[in-house]
């Protein structure tokens, strides 16, 4: 028993002196960057983590520290604390909802340390407290959905201006902020062709399960459907098979919109069964570290870093499919 | 009226009643609800999408009412159903030409074995160390959610291999296959706890558990038993899942699926306080529940209030189930005499 004690003793000491050799702010040019994700509740958001881990373990001037708050934002918050008392250079941080930042925001700003937001930001009164949030642009994504239609209808000669084309959406989780947002931009899109109607308009909560199922009601409530947009690919694909099923040509008989540019999506694209997916991507890595080395330079960061996104479509997309990480 | 009377004493009427009235709802105001067509050889229209899709939370739904039977809970089987689709779509594996990677009976049988490890998992804790059945089933429910997200790397997981599309989009005699494989284990059930005294020590166990021990009824033993046969029928649905999306999604699957078949079992007349149980009434309440669902897509109700919607309908469906609601209405429009 004694010896069992003693071994652990040594144990503990060692893993003490190991954590503080990690703690001490290396010299120089290298920086520690404190990254709070929260948590791994969709493959999008996984191969987020991944895309910001490998890019800052590639590079050896940096040292990641990671910690996943499993979805709870009192996790976030003793993250959040853990970097600043380790005097890490910055923080990289997805907020899991807006509000509930302000103070621990606070106390990094006190530290002096800057804290850029990754996808998801906070509250409207706590900006002043983060130095930038890098993310996608889900009203510009409806907007380039809408934007592509115009030019494919145009491409066709399916629209004349006059003949009514109607529109199914699928919606996200209702009151998210994507789903909302590409509402908007698809409506925004919408705004130059007074002949595209939305006829129905149901959410699949931005999965390919109810996306199916509420596609199968669509077709079946409705016999002249031109197009479908989907406002993940989750749902274009299950809306994808539901078409199938009652006897019609996805990518044909219907046009199919998608936004997130998943490798499913791809695989449609290249077998001409969904038209078209507006890249909604995960991969922040590089441009994470871009930035924060921009930082560590001395320069100036822009208080809104867009991500860099492109939308894909048969001409494009059998080139890209190799290379699709998610 | 006298064959009214005794037809409304029986359990089944008043789910069939519901059923019926959002029928009727659909009839007048949704144009075309109830056509169907012949599509690519098969029947097709809401009412097969209905049984179709119901299929999934009918499954869950027999095992439940089994537990329920004994006054248990199991909420596990939402979880159950994305670990059976994350083994079997593991397996399978995602290969574009639909090369399954191990034959594809193997796979399933090697999902529904899993699933039934998890139903066994929770039986012990429910029957051997006498945890809270609710508690017990938590556990898994949120660690089984966990474990589907380690089988399939927290990757949605896509198949190719068109043969196991038809348990979940196939169609036998022009209905669709999964409705076969529910009457097969429906009747199987039925056979089982009818025909033998399985049922009635179920029910025994459910009423009384330490009155059904010393009537010589192994009350542990059939605990641990309905668990295991709830996590083998979560098993199966998770197949039929799986293969109607042709996808293993670890954080989706099956999400909120055990309150569905729960309110599915509830509907049905089986009461959470355990004892009598009606397997064909938690089938029809499996109906009225995808019947909802299916109104509300076709109807057009918009998001932000389909829930309502929902919740409102099933208020007045359980109010309809019970006996004092429908006295004090009687009661109330002055006629004393009211049935059963």
């Amino acid at each position: 028993m004694r010896k069992w004690k003693m071994a652990l003793a040594i144990l503990v000491v060692a893993a003490l002196v190991f954590t503080m050799v990690g703690c001490a702010k290396p010299a120089g040019k290298n920086w520690v960057v404190g990254f709070s994700q929260i948590g791994s509740e969709s493959e999008w958001r996984t191969a987020d983590t991944i895309s910001v881990q490998n890019a800052f373990n590639e590079d050896p001037s940096f040292t990641l520290i990671y910690s996943d708050a499993q979805q709870k934002q009192e996790n976030q918050i003793k993250a959040v604390r853990s970097f600043i008392a380790r005097k890490v250079n910055v923080i990289l941080f997805t907020a899991l909802v807006e509000t509930g930042y302000g103070p621990v925001l606070q106390e990094a700003k006190q530290a002096g340390i800057p804290v850029v937001m990754i996808d998801r930001d906070v509250q409207e009164a706590d900006r002043g407290l983060r130095l930038t949030i890098m993310g996608s642009d889900f009203v510009k994504e409806g907007e380039k959905a809408a934007a592509w239609l115009g030019d494919y209808l145009k491409k066709i000669g399916k629209d004349d201006g006059k003949k009514a084309i109607n529109i199914v959406e699928l919606q996200g989780t209702t009151g998210s902020a994507p789903a909302i947002d590409r509402k908007t931009g698809f409506a925004n899109g919408m705004k130059d062709h007074p002949n595209w109607k939305i006829t129905r308009s149901q959410t699949g909560n931005f999965t390919t399960a109810e996306g199916k199922a509420v596609m199968e009601a669509f077709l079946k409530a409705d016999k002249k459907i031109d197009v479908l947009y989907a406002h993940n690919d989750g749902m274009a694909l299950g809306a994808i098979q539901a078409i199938k099923e009652a006897g019609l040509k996805p990518g044909k008989d219907i046009i199919v919109i998608g936004v997130d540019g998943v490798k499913g999506a791809f695989q449609a694209i290249v077998a001409g069964e969904q038209n078209v997916t507006v890249e909604c991507s995960p991969l922040l890595g590089p441009q994470a570290v871009q930035a924060i080395r921009d930082l560590r330079d001395g320069k100036k960061l822009p208080g809104r870093i867009w991500t860099i996104e492109s939308i894909f479509d048969a001409s494009n997309a059998a080139a890209a499919l190799p290379t699709r990480q998610y | 009226m006298a064959i009214l009377k005794s037809l409304s004493r029986a359990k089944i009427f008043w789910p069939i009643v519901a059923l019926a009235v959002l029928m009727c709802f659909n009839l007048f105001f949704t144009p075309n609800f109830f056509r169907v067509e012949i599509k690519e050889g098969h029947l097709y229209g809401n009412v097969i999408d209905i049984i179709k899709n119901a299929s999934p939370i009918m499954l869950l739904a027999v095992g439940l009412t089994l537990v329920i039977a004994t006054k248990g809970i199991d909420i596990s089987v939402g979880s159950i159903v994305a670990i059976s689709a994350g083994v079997v779509a593991m397996l399978i594996g995602g290969d574009l030409q639909g090369v399954p990677k191990y034959p594809i009976p193997y796979a399933m049988g090697a999902a529904v074995l899993v699933s039934v490890l998890a139903g066994m998992w929770n039986g012990m804790l429910v029957s051997r160390i006498g945890m809270q059945p609710i508690i017990a089933t938590l556990i898994l429910s949120v660690a089984g959610r966990g474990i589907a997200m380690v089988t399939t790397n927290a990757m949605i997981v896509w198949l190719y291999a068109k043969p196991f599309a038809l348990l979940g989009q196939g169609y036998f005699l022009g209905l669709p296959f999964s409705i076969y494989i529910v009457a097969a284990l429906v009747l199987l059930t039925a056979l089982v706890t009818r025909r033998t005294a399985l049922g009635l020590f179920i029910e025994a166990v459910g009423i009384n558990p330490t009155a059904a021990r010393f009537a010589g009824i192994n009350a542990k033993n059939i605990l641990f038993g309905v668990y295991a046969f709830s996590g083998l029928c979560a098993g199966i649905s998770g197949l039929v899942v799986c293969s109607t999306v042709m996808s293993a999604d670890g954080n989706n699957a099956g999400l909120g699926y055990e309150l569905s078949a729960i309110l599915a079992v509830v509907l049905g007349g089986t009461s959470l306080n355990g004892g009598k149980f009606y397997l064909l009434g938690s089938l029809v309440g499996a109906l009225i529940v995808q019947t909802l669902t299916t109104t509300i897509y076709a109807f057009g109700v918009p998001p932000e209030i389909a829930k309502v919607v929902i919740a409102m309908v099933v208020l007045v469906v359980s109010l309809l189930q019970s006996f004092k609601f429908r006295a004090m209405v009687a009661g109330f429009f002055g006629k004393r005499e009211f049935s059963v």
